[in-house]
């Protein structure tokens, strides 16, 4: 290596040495510390019993029906949310990519739900499905207390999930759509494809980076879904995700050991599914070059 | 390395901004967001020596008013120096080491005069962490139109709803079981009613004896009967005032602010009566009691000044003042003597008596977990099967007093 090269080398590990240090201090460090809080027995209340555990703590979450609860209830709502989000982001985007007038008012109404701070817009689903208040509650449920029934919940909590986040979905759909060659479809109606091979034969795997990584984020952000959560059940009548039931045992039970054996759960979890996408079905993390399988 | 200190930097000087002023020192007072308390703050002020209360409003529900303040202590935040605790949290802050124990001349003072029961919430391991500013306990109301000698225990209650339904006249029992807090509180006072312990007296061990079994046996009865409103396994307080004040019940177990409430309905107010809480067959009534004492942070910069904050905020003509205005039941009983109380709270001897009777929730360091953990193994009570439930209550209070368990 030359002089020059070795220089330029040195350079560049300075200027990233500021970002490493920072990343390392407020998202590496925590990481360490609840894997460390999780080996022990610590509980805010109590500070004089205090002791090193090993891995009792994932003996008693992962035996425990609360935690496994959770851990269904959150599959559901990634499931089901996201199956309905791709669906209807690529119905959406689909519209936004073939509308001629008014493209840029399309694309900003479409963009309104996502836009509204989750917690403002989880309060005014609560208060719609509030009876008496509401005009959900009094019409479609007919004056029944919907958040305070286990399934009924759960289906108000997935319904505001897709009202919120069906945008980014369509607007990351949307970006893949501009992918695909106005030629190639030409060809293809050329060979005599109908709208629907169009569709499936066509669009879909040339978008299918895009797509992926739609679903990546996606199930990563439903995964830890918690704001809608708390606002419109706060994890009522096992209706608790894991970041719910995490919060109610770390910040309201004060109990650091179980709570941060939670959190390393989680953790595992998002990695595990971050890697199911990228190694099995060669999700590129944008910005990379290839952006299919490797 | 630069990074964590520059956080450091920013955080010491938010924290110097809420502590004292200039010059002058601060008391920073943390309550929930009560409608005429700057008054009380103020009269306080007037006659403070040497210090300034500044009234900061906690959230409006129980649960976020806790986490803030266990949140902040735990960080060990100089900025809050008095603490509004609802009586349930004391043996927690106690047993952290977050709330200072009271001593000498300020104990004595808290103790002159106030209702032995209140005292009780504000006690843990025999010392006083809490100078209790209000208190509050259910009572029984009924309709005076419709029923004319109350019914003194639960099944007499179930029988004369029962008649009243059959003859086509609203007798339902109106009652808070939802999953929360007010189950627990329902549940409570069925327990001590029936004689019974959920906890043992240090809040160490669960008990959950035959007395806790009674009370299941109760609640099952109760939820299962035909005087049972249908949406009472997602009832609070205000639920059921409302099915009340629409004419569909006889009785309700609630708390005193009913009556405040109902006096917007004159044609309804006229007729709601009152009696102690029913008891359970064969035991005396004990309702379970509420409201709120005053602690002082273990990490406040200024104690001398807090516990004389507290002693004037609580005092006698500070307390007549908020149970007027703002309908919240006094400590000291000399107050409820005060000529003004008459008007106020026309059920006052009902509240003293059911007061002197009444008993407090397990006390435990770990309440909230246990409070967690009856709510929701108990709804919906309709599905209670007592012996079953009994023993899941017991295996599942003593892992959360051992802090082994899962929260829900």
């Amino acid at each position: 290596m030359s002089e020059g090269k070795k220089a330029e080398r040195r350079l560049g590990l300075l200027l990233c040495a500021p970002a490493i240090l920072i990343m390392a201090a407020v998202a590496g460090w925590p990481i360490i510390y609840s894997v460390w809080l999780s080996l022990q027995r610590y509980d805010l209340k109590f500070p004089d019993r205090t002791e090193f555990v090993g891995l009792d703590n994932y003996v008693t979450v992962l035996s425990n029906s609360y935690w496994w609860n959770a851990v269904w209830i959150t599959i559901v709502i990634t499931v089901v949310s996201v199956v309905v989000e791709l669906v209807l982001g690529m119905a959406l985007a689909l519209i936004m990519h073939r509308t001629l007038v008014g493209r840029g008012i399309v694309r900003t109404a479409t963009l309104i739900p996502y836009g509204i701070v989750t917690v403002v817009a989880a309060f005014s689903w609560r208060y719609a499905w509030t009876p008496g208040t509401g005009y959900l509650a009094e019409t479609i449920a007919g004056g029944d207390p919907v958040l305070t029934q286990k399934i009924p919940a759960i289906m108000v909590v997935i319904l505001a999930e897709i009202w919120k986040t069906t945008p980014f979905m369509a607007l990351l759909l949307m970006a893949g759509l501009a992918l695909v060659p106005d030629d190639l479809l030409k060809a293809a109606a050329m060979d005599g494809a109908g709208g629907w091979q169009r569709f499936t034969k066509v669009i879909v795997p040339v978008m299918k980076p895009a797509i992926l990584v739609a679903l990546l984020f996606r199930t990563l952000d439903a995964f830890r879904i918690f704001d809608n959560l708390f606002v419109l059940t706060a994890g009522s009548q096992g209706t608790a995700s894991v970041s719910m039931i995490t919060y109610n045992n770390l910040i309201k039970g004060l109990n650091l050991g179980i709570g941060s054996t939670m959190s390393v759960l989680i953790f595992l979890a998002v990695a595990i599914i971050a890697f199911i996408f990228v190694k099995l079905f060669g999700t590129a993390a944008p910005g990379s070059d290839g952006g299919g399988r490797r | 390395m630069a990074a964590a200190g520059a956080v450091a930097l920013v955080a010491t000087s938010v924290l110097a901004g809420c502590g004292s002023g200039d010059g002058g020192i601060v008391v920073n007072v943390y309550k929930y967001p009560q409608e005429n308390f700057q008054k009380i703050v103020d009269n306080c002020n007037a006659a403070a020596d040497g210090y300034e209360i500044v009234y900061h409003k906690l959230p409006r529900e129980a649960d976020g008013q806790r986490e803030q303040m266990v949140r902040r202590l735990a960080a060990e935040d100089p900025g809050m120096d008095v603490l509004s605790l609802d009586v349930t949290w004391t043996a927690e802050l106690a047993k952290a080491g977050w709330i200072r124990e009271y001593t000498g001349e300020a104990k004595a003072e808290v103790e002159d005069g106030t209702l032995e029961t209140p005292l009780e919430t504000a006690r843990y391991e025999g010392k006083l962490y809490g100078a209790p500013d209000n208190t509050n306990v259910q009572l029984l109301w009924y309709r005076g139109d419709l029923v004319q000698t109350p019914p003194d225990t639960w099944a007499e209650m179930i029988r004369l709803g029962s008649e009243l339904e059959s003859r086509g006249e609203p007798g339902l029992v109106e009652a808070t079981g939802k999953q929360y807090e007010g189950l627990v509180v329902l549940y409570n006072s069925l327990v001590n009613s029936a004689g019974g312990q959920i906890l043992d007296e240090n809040g160490t061990k669960a008990v959950v004896d035959e007395g806790a079994v009674k009370a299941l046996e109760v609640l099952k009865t109760f939820a299962t009967s035909d005087v049972v409103d249908p949406s009472f396994s997602n009832a609070a307080e205000d639920d059921a005032r409302l099915a009340m004040e629409a004419g569909d019940a006889a009785f309700m177990i609630n708390w005193p602010y009913v009556y405040a409430a109902a006096q917007e309905k004159p044609e309804f107010a006229k007729n709601l009566k009152w009696a102690p809480f029913p008891a359970v067959e064969g035991g005396e009534s004990t309702a379970t009691v509420g409201g709120l004492n005053y602690a002082v942070s273990a990490f406040t910069e200024h104690p001398d000044e807090s516990f004389d904050a507290v002693l004037c905020l609580r005092n006698a003509e500070n307390q007549k003042f908020q149970a007027v205005n703002d309908g919240v039941p006094p400590t000291i009983e000399a107050v409820y003597d005060e000529p003004e109380m008459a008007e106020a709270y026309p059920m006052k001897d009902a509240i003293l008596e059911t007061l002197k009777n009444a008993s407090a929730r397990p006390s435990s360091p770990a309440y909230q977990n246990v409070s967690t953990v009856i709510s929701t193994i108990l709804s919906p009570p309709a599905n209670i099967d007592p012996r079953a439930t009994a023993d899941r209550l017991r295996s599942e209070l003593q892992d959360a007093l051992d802090s082994k368990g899962v929260l829900p």
